[in-house]
């Protein structure tokens, strides 16, 4: 029976081989601060190519399930597979191998503020993949230009760029290694309306373009009427629902009811469908 | 991990088609630029019909060897054969890195020089001025405390006074006691040729009386207290706390500056107190167990010939030292900008600073009651 062999086959093959659909697994995680309990059996699937937002109240551990995803955080229980390893059972050595197929952008960008933003975005490079000095400048400045900064902001330090500036050049080193799956910790929190729009823009762009894999942690209903494919809403300790926008819009869990109901969210949705019409 | 393969296509030297095949990622870049520096011409061409995957840097490699001028809008017409993801990228590449480089030339040689001297020099100039500024908004706030039209702060004194003073009990009188010893020591072994041990005890009394016992515990401050005090304000300034301060109509000077330094101002004349009394039992146990000098002996021959006003001499200076390290400590902490970089360097700046001024302005002390037969 040669047909049901390859099914069979093909079946490990996509949830073990490194081409297996989801990219992140997390199952059944557990997050304790002393008493007070942050995740309980918590699952999520990534799957690749897409861009998955991770919603929910402030306080709700959505930037605990981040941390814990790239390692940051140890979870109490649970297991966490991303790219197919586990990384907590993986040696040192697959584990660097894994964290440099990601690339993260913490919540101010995380800039090493001695450094100017070309060198921040060189220090990856220099670390795990020296090339020639002049090939780094010039993937340092197409980085640059690719997360939309101005071409002289290259020699500026962080403390002179605006917040907005910061986390685009926090992009532009987690791009520095190509990454595979792009970590954002709320990305568009405390950027003005039309910095934020353009965001959305470029994580779809960098998304298509760049063959990524976005897991990015947001408030803003906007964004994920934007630019996501799938919504993951997190709220009392679980993942509660897990689909498109426009599906967890309609979903009848009263946390997500009031979210998507309320005054905010009618007028994302309202945005988007104008904009739908438009085009 | 196996790199694009580069090959021309067909024979002979007038090839001018470059065929590449396999990955041609960030990971295998090492080996495709191997490859390239061992072409013997550039090719006009790309045939990328058999290359597996190409990220970012990948195609900005591939672009490069196409067209070194870094112009690269009009190279991806010269690309041929590719998928259309591929080529989608290269497209976008070739736009993103086509954007002008801002030119940023670092100044060189002579004129970096001369340019950090000038920089240093007004630099010193300026931080002379701000001092001056400092001491006087220190001085106008403590008279209008004086007067009664602003607050002091005396949970915050109090405060202060158990961090500065109380918790540096131990280092500062461990440290003394060990320096006493030392210097008893060292006298004996230099007195001791000329029968002349006994002297020991004036040694150590007079140098912990007149010196040791406040300049010690002024520079175990300035490390202790004044890097803290830098450290505080220095991040309270880094994340727009001083700022908040001001717009809420209050003065960081009365907030911040006055309880600090009025603990240290109290603080530092016990603790010099506390460090000449463990320098002295320092000096006094090495008499007794080393020196044949019992501590009875000791004291009556400190009581015959140590003058009590030595002591008065000595504290006269703490208030001196400790206005000092608690304003650079201070000032330090307000020119914080940003960064935690700068952070750091004020602290550093400001440690120097005051342990260089304690020193100094020690030295003139000595002078002026030199001058004065003290």
């Amino acid at each position: 029976m040669p047909c049901s062999l390859s099914s069979i086959c093909n079946w490990t093959f996509e949830v073990t081989g490194p081409d297996a659909q989801n990219v992140i697994e997390v199952r059944g995680l557990v997050n304790r601060f002393g008493a007070q309990v942050v995740h309980e059996n918590l699952d999520l699937d990534v799957r690749r190519g897409e861009v998955l937002a991770v919603i929910g109240g402030s306080g709700a551990g959505k930037s605990v399930l981040l941390r814990s995803i790239i390692g940051l955080q140890e979870p109490a229980q649970g297991q966490v597979q991303v790219l197919g390893e586990d990384l907590r059972a993986a040696s040192a050595a697959r584990r660097a191998e894994i964290e440099r197929r990601w690339g993260v952008m913490f919540q101010d960008g995380a800039l090493f503020s001695s450094l100017n933003v070309l060198e921040n975005i060189k220090v990856p490079m220099i670390e795990h993949q020296p090339l020639p000095l002049d090939l780094m400048d010039e993937i340092a400045r197409l980085k640059i230009a690719l997360v939309g900064l101005p071409a002289d902001s290259a020699h500026k330090y962080p403390s002179q760029l605006s917040g907005g500036m910061r986390k685009r050049a926090g992009i532009a080193r987690a791009l520095s290694l190509d990454p595979e799956i792009l970590f954002l910790d709320e990305p568009t929190s405390g950027l003005d309306p039309l910095g934020a729009a353009g965001f959305d823009e470029l994580i779809v762009t960098l998304k298509k373009s760049l063959d990524l894999t976005v897991f990015l942690v947001t408030h803003d209903l906007d964004s994920i009427f934007t630019c996501c494919d799938r919504v993951a809403v997190l709220v009392d300790r679980h993942v509660v629902a897990v689909d498109t926008p426009a599906r967890i819009a309609e979903h009848d869990h009263p946390w997500i009811k009031q979210c998507f109901r309320g005054p905010r969210g009618r007028s994302a949705q309202g945005a988007l469908a104008l904009r739908l019409q438009g085009a | 991990m196996n790199a694009a393969r580069l090959q021309w296509c067909g024979e002979g030297s007038d090839a001018t088609v470059l065929a590449v095949s396999g990955p041609c990622t960030m990971r295998c870049l090492p080996g495709v630029l191997a490859q390239v520096d061992t072409l013997k011409r550039a090719p006009t061409q790309l045939d990328l019909s058999e290359l597996e995957s190409l990220d970012s840097a990948g195609a900005l490699v591939l672009l490069r060897l196409l067209n070194p001028q870094q112009q690269y809008r009009a190279t991806v017409a010269h690309i041929r054969g590719a998928r259309p993801e591929h080529l989608a990228l290269l497209n976008l590449i070739a736009e993103a890195a086509s954007t002008p480089v801002s030119p940023h030339k670092p100044v060189s040689g002579w004129r970096l020089w001369i340019e950090r001297l000038g920089a240093t020099i007004v630099g010193l100039w300026t931080q002379m001025l701000q001092l001056a500024e400092f001491f006087g908004a220190i001085n106008a706030c403590a008279w209008s405390i004086l007067r009664g039209r602003r607050k002091l702060r005396m949970t915050a004194v109090v405060h202060h006074m158990e961090r500065t003073g109380l918790d540096a009990v131990p280092i500062v009188s461990l440290l003394c006691f060990l320096v006493g010893a030392v210097v008893a020591f060292l006298s004996a072994t230099a007195l001791r040729d000329f029968g002349a041990s006994i002297l020991t005890v004036e040694i150590v009394s007079v140098s912990f009386l007149r010196e040791f016992g406040v300049l010690l515990s002024a520079i175990l401050v300035a490390g202790r207290s004044g890097s803290a005090f830098t450290a505080e304000i220095g991040s309270m300034r880094s994340r727009e706390e001083i700022d908040a301060i001001k717009a809420l109509a209050l003065d960081p000077v009365e907030l911040l500056v006055i309880p600090r330094l009025l603990a240290l101002l109290v603080m530092l004349p016990v603790l010099s107190f506390l460090a000449m009394l463990s320098g002295i039992i320092g000096g006094a146990l090495v008499g007794a167990t080393a020196l044949d000098i019992s501590p009875v002996m000791f004291l009556v021959r400190m009581q015959e010939e140590t003058e009590l006003y030595y002591l008065w001499l000595g504290l006269l200076k703490a208030p001196v030292f400790a206005f000092l390290i608690a304003s650079i400590g201070c000032l330090e902490g307000f020119k914080v900008t940003g960064s935690a970089e700068s952070v750091g360097s004020h602290t550093t700046s400001s440690v120097v600073q005051s342990i260089f001024l304690v020193i100094v302005v020690d030295a003139l002390f000595a002078v002026l009651y030199m001058q004065l037969d003290l």
